[in-house]
């Protein structure tokens, strides 16, 4: 029995079905994972807002923590730690964050990198 | 007291019975997220329902809800709740859809619309209850689209049985008891 023969087996009121639920399944693609371009990059160092840089334009910062300095790196739509004196480096590892609502956290320097704007509805977190 | 079952109720326990099976084979499928399965017991269900109406549809299934997950050992665990949502939410869409009109929407609809109320009845239990949080929309897409493969998919298989079954043998309590 070939493919053919399957879809014979399917009436016309059911192709009408498939299409609005595969387009109700397009438009969850589309709703749940489109990225929400972030407009903002936040850098805490304690607690405190350290920097608060519009994401447009490439910016190189240096924060000072507890264990020393932090070196964290802005390019037009993403941030990154770059640097960081932490132990085992979970921030610097995270990469390039480029969602609205990402965070990398390095904890033991108590520095923070978050993306902000849009609307960040999802946080997102490595540890 | 005496309890004498009718033909009703040999059928519903056969084909119960089958549901069962599929469903107790059907969880030793690896699968990468919790809940994402072919849901082969529903094309035991959707038979039930076109040939011998909702009301032992609906028997079928609880029965398969209540059962494959005793042997599983997964009664009243989590994953039994959501199984139980997604069941009855199907159950009550199948008891609308069958309303269709039959000359244009065969068992994919049924199926394709008994597999989205399953997923989303599950997604909104699991929001409610067990992940109160917002990112668990993240996961939708990915119910919705199995929901629709395997929806299609068991429509079909559902429609080629009904196709080659023989046609369900005249009722005769005599016979059965």
């Amino acid at each position: 029995m070939g493919a053919r023969d399957w879809l014979a087996l399917a009436k016309p009121g059911d192709y009408l079905v498939f299409v609005a639920l595969a387009a109700l399944t397009a438009l969850s693609c589309l709703h749940f994972w489109s990225s929400e371009r972030p407009s903002l990059v936040v850098v805490r160092a304690k607690g405190k807002t350290v920097a608060s840089l519009p994401l447009d334009r490439a910016a190189k910062l240096e924060v000072r923590g507890p264990l020393g300095i932090t070196h964290v790196e802005v390019e037009p739509g993403r941030a990154r730690v770059a640097a960081d004196p932490g132990p085992r480096q979970y921030c610097v590892k995270q990469g390039w964050l480029t969602r609205a609502g990402a965070i990398a956290i390095c904890a033991p320097n108590e520095v923070s990198v978050a993306l902000e704007g849009g609307q960040s509805r999802y946080d997102s977190m490595s540890y | 007291m005496k309890l004498s079952a009718n033909a009703a109720d040999y059928r519903v326990a056969r084909f119960a019975t089958a549901a069962i099976v599929l469903a107790v084979a059907e969880a030793a499928i690896p699968t990468p997220l919790p809940g994402l399965k072919p849901g082969l017991a529903n094309i035991v269900v959707l038979i039930v329902l076109l040939r011998h109406g909702w009301r032992e549809a609906a028997w079928v299934a609880v029965l398969r809800v209540l059962i494959a997950n005793l042997l599983l050992g997964q009664l009243l665990a989590p994953g039994f709740f959501l199984s139980a949502a997604g069941s009855a939410a199907s159950l009550l869409m199948l008891m609308l859809a069958q309303r269709l009109p039959p000359r244009w929407f065969g068992a994919v609809s049924l199926s394709l619309l008994a597999a989205f109320a399953h997923i989303g009845a599950q997604l909104v239990l699991a929001r409610l209850w067990l992940v109160p949080h917002e990112g668990i929309w993240l996961l939708s897409p990915v119910f919705a689209s199995a929901a629709l493969v395997f929806g299609s998919i068991n429509g079909l298989i559902t429609a080629r049985l009904l196709r080659e079954l023989p046609p369900p043998e005249p009722t005769e309590p005599a016979a059965l008891g």
